[in-house]
């Protein structure tokens, strides 16, 4: 089939695009576009887009997925794939109108922007993402034809990372402490604070700091603290779990800011499309494809369309404050524009629901709250009342890494016996069990030991303990 | 300008089958999965006498990826209208209604996937120990000959053409032509004419042999359960294979008995469960009635297979001996197999010392403790197969 459009078009088209861009202020790394078919679009989505990426089996059961709702019509694909690398790469389908490809670039643009602004993207070095994922593609493949290695070895090791990679930290702006800073800090605090009435008070007793225990502070890079703690693991397994720990960290900034992401783009692209005068035919597809990519998704969120509001919001609240936003907030002495940029470059999900999506908001768009109850999901609240801060609440703690609980080494050697002891940091929401006693047995695996969970179950602590293949769940008293 | 347009490569779009490698990797534990649970599988599916192709959902475990994740308790964040009320359901337990983080929680405990049933037999197959050999015997429909050579015609195809005869009809033709004309003998050309031409004349034969029933009588207490049953349906399975690959057109009755017999679906056979007692000779009576109504000796050749687990009432034992014996006379193939997986226990009586007391050269008992015991144990039976010329 002949592509609607030639790349001329394209061209002048993205050369009006940019224009616009740079002139509301935009500022993304360098763009390139390349043109792919549907078939590639796949292969694109299940690598994350990447054009070298390492061989698991996951990719293959997730492509079978993607691929067999896309042929029966489920769902369509994106119109647009993007990555965080500079220069940006993003793939445009060559079977899309000529007006797709306008929103796109324009879309991509807003995605580019933010990607290069926002501060949980620093710790990614977009100049280098390409060639690092190349390298780790080579890296894992020289392993699997490694005859002393080989395919089934790799793959042990990698599904077992790959069940704990997420287990890391989640705010990389925060630079993580070295041994040397931990065991100053150690030291720092076990020493008793200046007292300026020392002379009358009897003198506090110094406890000293076990500085031997591992890790001395709770540890949530679980990867790599088994990687630097287990010597029984060779160069090459110590090697696979650091690519993996590392494409998790690459991707944690974008699971950070999906609704923040999504709806800047969004944000950006009408504004665009809409400064480009479109010919009429042009300009009511956009309209159309516009509504379809921002319409609500009943009974769940579609990021675009929260993402998008919550911005015009604040970009409205701080041209056009209404008298109750005036009381509320206090005098505005930023333009609405300049507010919205500033948060783009400070804010995480997280952060900018937390701080940006108003009472009023929730209720205009009927945000409700539900829970499962014998099979069936069901609407727990609505915001009437004030019940709208705690569906705020649970929104929070279900964007970005909201979703993965947070678990942390607390002791390589627990019991004095090697044993590897780990806390979950329950906040009332219980794990899963059948996944966490797998997942355990993968922690198993590339720990070699027993490992010890503490977390609650239906309100009652418990340790669950893996070793010797089997799962055992002891209450603590 | 910063911006770069690649523009499409028809050329490494065709090669660029990126995924090929972890899709093969990913189907093959697709294939461990099923052959790890294949009892269950083949204990839970229809699988006798079903065409081939058939694709069947297979529940599998075991190649789901695996991380922490929070349970069903979670709260979560959906957007509704204007009219949305507490308490109102907005979906079924996974799939519908979630929010965005939907796809990360786990799902019911397995999921599902197609496979043909020949997969799945060569699987069973294996898992079985089947010689290769004898897995191509029972793989394959032999083909009679069923075309018989009838005389002789002047029309035909090519193929058929019989070059001796019609060589021979030329001659004929020849010295006719020279007896009516023999002043006109001169050497001359004399070249086939159509009318020369013979071809082979081939009829459609119906083999009365090639009918063949084969009765499967199982005892449906409640003690049958998963690993029974399987091992059950396994030897079933290649019975019937095994008498589809001598006879062309093969039927398959189910008796389920329990103190009363009665004729059932494949599925009915290996999923119903009842509870009491145990009379063998009713199992036996309905398969000489069923015979004897529908597939009398004389046209059809019947293979009769019994499965239970052994335990029968005491005072049945002198009828279901009397019934094994006729049933013994009308079949090509008798059998009794004893199911008792190492373990379950020896407990009350075997048929297997029983049954000892019937003399027919085509009876057989087998004992079934493990899967392992099935091929031995099928090719034992087989070895007792009577010739029988009446049927012919």
């Amino acid at each position: 089939m002949p592509a609607s459009f030639t790349i001329e078009e394209l061209e002048s088209w993205n050369e009006r695009i940019f224009a616009a861009a740079r002139s509301f202020g935009l500022d993304p790394y360098p763009q390139e576009f390349e043109i792919c078919d549907h078939e590639q679009m796949l292969g694109y989505m299940v690598y994350s887009g990447m054009p070298s990426h390492y061989p698991h089996w996951s990719y293959g059961k997730n492509f079978e997925k993607l691929k067999t709702l896309y042929d029966y019509g489920v769902s369509g694909l994106p119109y647009e794939m993007v990555i965080n690398s500079n220069p940006a790469i993003a793939y445009l389908m060559r079977d899309n109108s000529l007006l797709l490809q306008v929103l796109t670039i324009a879309h991509v643009f807003g995605h580019n922007d933010f990607f290069k602004n926002n501060f949980t993207f620093n710790s990614t070095r977009a100049e280098f993402t390409i060639e690092t994922f190349k390298a780790h593609a080579d890296r894992v493949r020289a392993y699997v034809e490694d005859p002393s290695i080989g395919l089934e070895k790799v793959e042990r090791i990698l599904d077992a990372a790959h069940a704990l990679s997420l287990q890391c930290r989640r705010n990389l702006a925060i630079r993580k402490q070295t041994l040397e800073e931990a065991l100053e800090r150690r030291l720092e605090e076990s020493r008793p604070s200046a007292d300026p009435f020392q002379s009358i008070h009897r003198r506090r007793e110094y406890i000293a700091p076990d500085l031997n225990r591992v890790p001395l502070y709770p540890e949530e890079d679980i990867l790599l603290f088994i990687r630097d703690h287990n010597p029984h693991l060779g160069d090459w397994e110590k090697d696979l779990l650091t690519i993996v720990h590392e494409e998790a960290q690459y991707f944690i900034p974008q699971m950070e800011t999906k609704i923040m992401n999504e709806g800047w783009a969004s944000f950006w692209h009408k504004r665009i499309l809409d400064t480009l005068e479109l010919p009429q035919g042009m300009q009511i597809e956009f309209m159309v494809r516009h509504n379809q990519v921002l319409s609500p998704a009943r009974g769940a969120i579609n990021p675009y369309h929260l993402g998008i509001k919550i911005w015009e919001d604040i970009e409205r609240r701080w041209d056009h404050p209404t008298p109750d936003d005036e009381r509320e907030f206090g005098p505005r002495s930023k333009s609405g524009r300049e507010k919205i940029f500033e948060v783009r470059e400070v804010e995480r999900d997280a952060s900018f629901i937390r701080r940006y999506l108003t009472e009023d908001m929730i209720r205009e768009l009927n945000l409700f709250e539900y829970q499962s109850r014998g099979g069936d999901q069901v609407v727990a609240r609505v915001a009437d009342g004030d019940n709208w801060r705690a569906i705020k609440e649970t929104l929070i703690r279900n964007v970005g890494t909201g979703t993965v609980p947070v678990i942390k080494i607390e002791d390589a050697d627990y019991n004095n016996n090697r044993v590897l002891f780990l806390r979950h940091h329950h906040d009332g929401r219980d794990l899963q069990l059948e996944y966490a006693e797998k997942t355990l047995r993968y922690l198993h695996l590339i720990w070699g030991r027993e490992v010890v969970l503490g977390t609650e179950i239906n309100g009652k602590p418990s340790l669950l303990s893996f070793s010797d293949d089997k799962l055992l769940i002891k209450p603590i008293h | 300008m910063d911006t770069v347009f690649r523009t499409y490569d028809p050329a490494t779009a065709q090669r660029s089958d990126r995924s090929a490698g972890d899709r093969l990797r990913h189907r093959e534990k697709v294939h461990e999965a099923i052959r790890h649970n294949i009892a269950d599988i083949i204990a839970e599916e229809s699988i006798i006498g079903k065409d081939r192709d058939r694709i069947i959902k297979v529940p599998i475990r075991g190649v789901k990826e695996y991380r922490f994740v929070y349970g069903e308790n979670v709260p979560g964040v959906g957007q509704g209208g204007p009219g949305t009320q507490p308490g109102q359901v907005i979906g079924k337990g996974e799939e519908g209604g979630g929010a965005q983080q939907a796809g990360d929680r786990p799902g019911v405990d397995y999921y599902e996937t197609d496979v043909s049933l020949e997969e799945l037999i060569e699987m069973m197959f294996e898992d079985l120990e089947l010689p290769f050999l004898e897995r191509k015997h029972l793989r394959q429909m032999e083909v009679e000959h069923l075309y018989k050579r009838r005389g002789y015609r002047k029309k035909g195809i090519r193929i058929r053409l019989d070059k001796r005869r019609t060589a021979i009809s030329r001659v004929k033709r020849k010295k006719a032509v020279q007896r009516a004309d023999a002043f006109a003998l001169r050497p001359q050309r004399f070249p086939f004419h159509k009318d020369d031409l013979t071809y082979r004349h081939t009829v459609t034969e119906i083999r009365r042999e090639s009918n063949a029933v084969v009765v499967c009588i199982m005892d449906t207490s409640g003690s049958m359960d998963t690993m029974k049953r399987y091992l059950a349906r396994s030897f079933f399975f290649l019975l019937y294979r095994f008498v589809c690959t001598k006879y062309q057109n093969v039927e398959i009755v189910f008796i389920a008995h329990h103190t009363e017999a009665s004729e059932v679906s494949e599925d009915a056979f290996f999923h119903k469960g009842e509870s009491g007692g145990t009379f063998i000779s009713s199992g036996y009576r309905k398969a000489l009635e069923i015979i004897d109504q529908r597939y009398h000796p004389s046209l059809w050749n019947v293979y009769v297979f019994h499965c239970s687990d052994g335990d029968n009432f005491e005072s049945d034992n002198p009828a279901a001996l009397q019934a094994a014996k006729e049933v013994a006379e009308v079949a090509n193939l008798f059998g009794y197999g004893e199911i008792k997986p190492l373990g379950s226990g020896y407990y009350g009586s075997s048929m297997i010392q029983f049954f000892s007391q019937l003399e027919a050269d085509n009876f057989q008992t087998v004992q079934i403790q493990r899967k392992e015991d099935i091929w031995p144990s099928f090719k034992g039976f087989l070895s007792r197969e009577r010739a029988r010329e009446d049927a012919a």
